[in-house]
C-alpha cells in the first residue's frame, strides 16, 4: 500500500505512515495491553475509541487544578472553571466549523439526537411560543430518515412521529446496502418537514451523499439532521460547508471521555427551539409560575454540566488536529482498503455493503460463510483482535442485507498495517478452526 | 486445551451443525402445546421453541432459531434431553444447568444429570456467552409454562 487510494480525500494530503502511528500508540498505554497471551489489536474503534494518556490526565488537572461549578458564584476556582469549560466549548465548535453558540454539550449522541426531537415535541405540544412554530408536527408532516441509521438516529423519530401524529419514511437501501438515491427525491416531498440521515453508516462505513440529499430537503424547506458519529472522529467535518441545520456526534469515539457528546445547530434555529431538560442554569427569570429561558446553548444546559468531560474532550480534539484530520482520513482509507481487499481474498469470506467503488472509511463489515459474526469474534478474540459482532444497533440495515448480525472491523489514528494484517491471518483461520469449507 | 476449545467442544460444534429439533413441528388442534420466542438484543440471536406435552411428559420439542454455535448447539442438546421426560424432571436439568452457566468456571457439568449439556461447563467461563448457551433454556421454561396454563 504505497500509494493513497484518495477517493474522498484531497490527494495532496500526505497520509500517516506506519512509522508515526507506531510514536502516536505511546501516546495509548492500553494498547500494550496482552490479550488472551497475544498484543492487543483493537479495531473496535467505531463502538468506541481508546483515549491518549493526555485526554484523562486533562480531566485529572481541571479536578486538581479548577474544579468548581460553572457560570455561577464569583469565587476564583468557579470563574477559572467556567473558562475552561467555555474555552472546551470554544474548540469543539471550531473543529467542526461551528460558532460557539451553536454547539451545545450533551451526554452523547444520543441525547444530542434526542434533544431534538422533544424540542420538536415540545414545540408540537404549543410551547416556545411563535418562533417555536416552525418546529411544530402534526398529522400530514412527514419525517424522513433513511434505512441506513443507528437505531439512535431512527428511533428518537419514530417516537416523535407517534407523538405528534406526523409520518415517519424511510429513503431504502439497496440488497447490498447502498442507499437508494435514485427514490430520495421521490420520498422527500412538500411535506417533508425533516430529514434526518447519517454523514457514515456506522456498520458499512460508507459516506453518504450529504450534498445531495441536503439540496433535495432545502428544496422542500425541510430541515436536515446530521448523525456525525462516525465522520467526526475520522474526516474533516465543517458543518457550515455541509450547510446542515444540526449535527449530532459523541467524545468517546474521537479518543475523548465518555458521557461527552455534542450538538450542532444553526444559531437562529436553536435560539427559537423550545428546551428540552429544564432546570437550574438554563433560565433568566423564574416565578413560581412560569420561567424564561437563556438563549442556546445554556437553554440546552440545564443542570451541572460535564466539566471535566469537556475539557478531555477538548484535548482530544487539539490532538487529532495536531495531527490533522486529512492525514486521518487517508491513512484510514488505505488501512481500509487493505482490510476490504485482504478479506475478499479469503475463501468463503465477503464483504458486506456496496462494491468496492464504494467511498469508505476505515471499516470492514464482513461475513465468513457457515461461521456465525459471535462465533468469528470470540475465535478473534482468543488472538487478541477486539472487532464488533452483532447488529450494530442497526437492525432495519441488517435486515436489508439479509441477515441478522455481521463481524466489523473498525480502524483508527493509532492502527498499523501489522494490525491490518493479524485480523487478515486469524479471519484466514476462522472457516477450518470451525470446520467449515474443508 | 485452550480456553477457546474448552468454549467450543467437539461435541458443541457437532450440534451446531447437526441440530435436533430444528424446524417447528405444527401439532394438531386441541394437542397441549406451548411456545416462547426469546431474543438476544445483544447480539440479534433468536429462537421460537414449541413444546408438545402429554400430560407431564414432554412429547416433542421444535424450535426455529438464528444464532451462534453455542446457541444453536444448545437448542439442540436440549431438545435431545427433553423429549420422552416429564417436565417437572426437565426443570430439575435446567436447574442444573443454569447453576453450571453461572459458575464462571468454577463448576464441572454433572454429566449423569446434564448429558451432552455438561460440554457447556467452559462457556460459563465467558460471560458474554452465557446468555447465548442459556436462550433456548429460557424459551424452553416459558414454553412449559405457556403450556401449563
Amino acid at each position: 500500500m504505497s500509494s493513497a487510494s484518495t477517493k474522498h480525500q484531497d490527494a495532496s494530503i500526505e497520509p500517516l505512515d506506519d512509522t508515526e502511528v507506531l510514536r502516536l500508540r505511546a501516546d495509548f498505554p492500553i494498547l500494550e495491553r496482552s490479550i488472551n497471551n497475544s498484543p492487543l489489536v483493537y479495531l473496535d474503534s467505531g463502538a468506541t475509541s481508546q483515549k491518549p494518556t493526555c485526554v484523562y490526565e486533562a480531566e485529572q488537572h481541571y479536578y486538581e487544578t479548577f474544579n468548581a461549578a460553572v457560570h455561577r458564584g464569583a469565587h476564583s476556582l468557579s470563574v477559572e472553571a467556567t473558562d475552561v469549560f467555555e474555552q472546551a466549548r470554544t474548540t469543539v465548535a471550531g473543529f467542526i466549523g461551528a460558532a460557539e453558540n451553536e454547539l451545545v454539550w450533551t451526554s452523547n449522541a444520543t441525547e444530542a439526537l434526542n434533544l431534538i426531537t422533544y424540542s420538536f415535541a415540545n414545540a408540537s405540544a404549543g410551547m416556545g411560543g411563535e418562533v417555536a412554530r416552525r418546529f411544530a408536527l402534526g398529522p400530514g408532516d412527514e419525517i424522513v430518515v433513511t434505512e441506513l441509521e443507528h437505531h439512535a438516529n431512527l428511533i428518537p423519530w419514530q417516537e416523535l412521529a407517534f407523538r405528534t401524529g406526523a409520518t415517519l419514511k424511510y429513503i431504502p437501501v439497496d440488497e447490498h446496502g447502498a442507499l437508494r438515491m435514485d427514490v430520495a427525491g421521490e420520498i422527500i416531498g412538500a411535506a417533508t418537514r425533516v430529514l434526518a440521515f447519517t454523514h457514515v453508516s456506522n456498520v458499512l462505513g460508507t459516506i453518504t451523499e450529504v450534498p445531495k440529499l441536503v439540496e433535495l430537503a432545502r428544496s422542500v424547506g425541510a430541515l436536515t439532521v446530521l448523525d456525525g458519529c462516525q465522520s467526526v472522529p475520522h474526516l474533516p467535518v465543517n458543518v457550515k460547508a455541509l450547510d446542515v441545520d444540526f449535527m449530532a456526534f459523541s467524545g468517546h469515539k474521537m479518543l475523548g471521555p465518555t458521557g461527552i457528546g455534542g450538538l450542532y445547530g444553526r444559531a437562529e434555529l436553536l435560539d427559537a427551539m423550545p428546551p428540552f431538560l429544564t432546570g437550574g442554569s438554563m433560565i433568566t427569570s423564574v416565578t413560581m409560575e412560569k420561567a424564561e429561558f437563556l438563549p442556546s446553548p445554556m437553554r440546552f444546559e440545564a443542570g451541572t454540566q460535564r466539566i471535566a468531560q469537556t475539557h478531555g474532550l477538548a484535548t482530544a480534539v487539539s490532538y487529532l488536529q495536531e495531527v490533522g484530520m486529512g492525514r486521518v482520513a487517508a491513512w484510514e482509507e488505505q488501512l481500509g482498503a487493505r482490510m476490504i481487499s485482504g478479506l475478499e481474498q479469503i475463501p468463503g469470506v465477503k464483504i458486506l455493503g456496496p462494491g468496492r467503488d464504494s467511498v469508505r472509511i476505515g471499516t470492514a463489515p464482513f461475513a465468513v460463510e457457515g461461521v456465525h459474526p459471535h462465533d468469528v469474534g470470540q475465535f478473534l478474540d482468543a488472538r487478541g483482535i477486539a472487532v464488533r459482532v452483532g447488529h450494530h444497533c442497526a437492525q432495519p440495515l441488517h435486515r436489508a442485507l439479509g441477515v441478522n448480525s455481521s463481524t466489523r472491523a473498525s480502524t483508527y489514528i493509532y492502527n498499523t498495517t501489522s494490525d491490518i494484517d493479524s485480523l487478515l491471518n486469524a479471519v484466514n483461520d476462522v472457516r477450518g478452526y470451525f470446520g467449515v469449507g474443508k | 486445551m485452550s480456553e477457546l476449545d474448552q468454549l467450543y467442544q467437539q461435541i458443541i460444534l457437532d450440534h451446531a451443525k447437526v441440530r435436533r429439533g430444528d424446524g417447528l413441528v405444527e401439532t394438531a388442534p386441541g394437542t397441549c402445546t406451548g411456545e416462547s420466542m426469546q431474543h438476544n438484543p445483544v447480539c440479534g440471536d433468536q429462537i421460537r421453541l414449541r413444546v408438545h406435552m402429554d400430560g407431564a411428559t414432554i412429547k416433542d420439542v421444535s424450535w426455529e432459531g438464528d444464532g451462534c454455535s453455542i446457541s444453536m448447539a444448545s437448542a439442540s442438546v436440549l431438545t435431545e434431553l427433553a423429549v420422552g421426560i416429564e417436565r417437572e424432571e426437565f426443570l430439575g436439568i435446567l436447574e442444573e444447568f443454569r447453576e453450571l452457566m453461572r459458575s464462571r468456571g468454577t463448576k464441572q457439568g454433572d454429566e449423569e444429570i446434564l448429558g451432552d449439556a455438561a460440554a457447556f461447563a467452559g462457556v460459563s467461563k465467558f460471560p458474554a456467552r452465557v446468555k447465548c448457551a442459556m436462550l433456548s433454556w429460557v424459551a424452553a421454561e416459558a414454553a412449559l409454562l405457556a403450556a401449563n396454563s
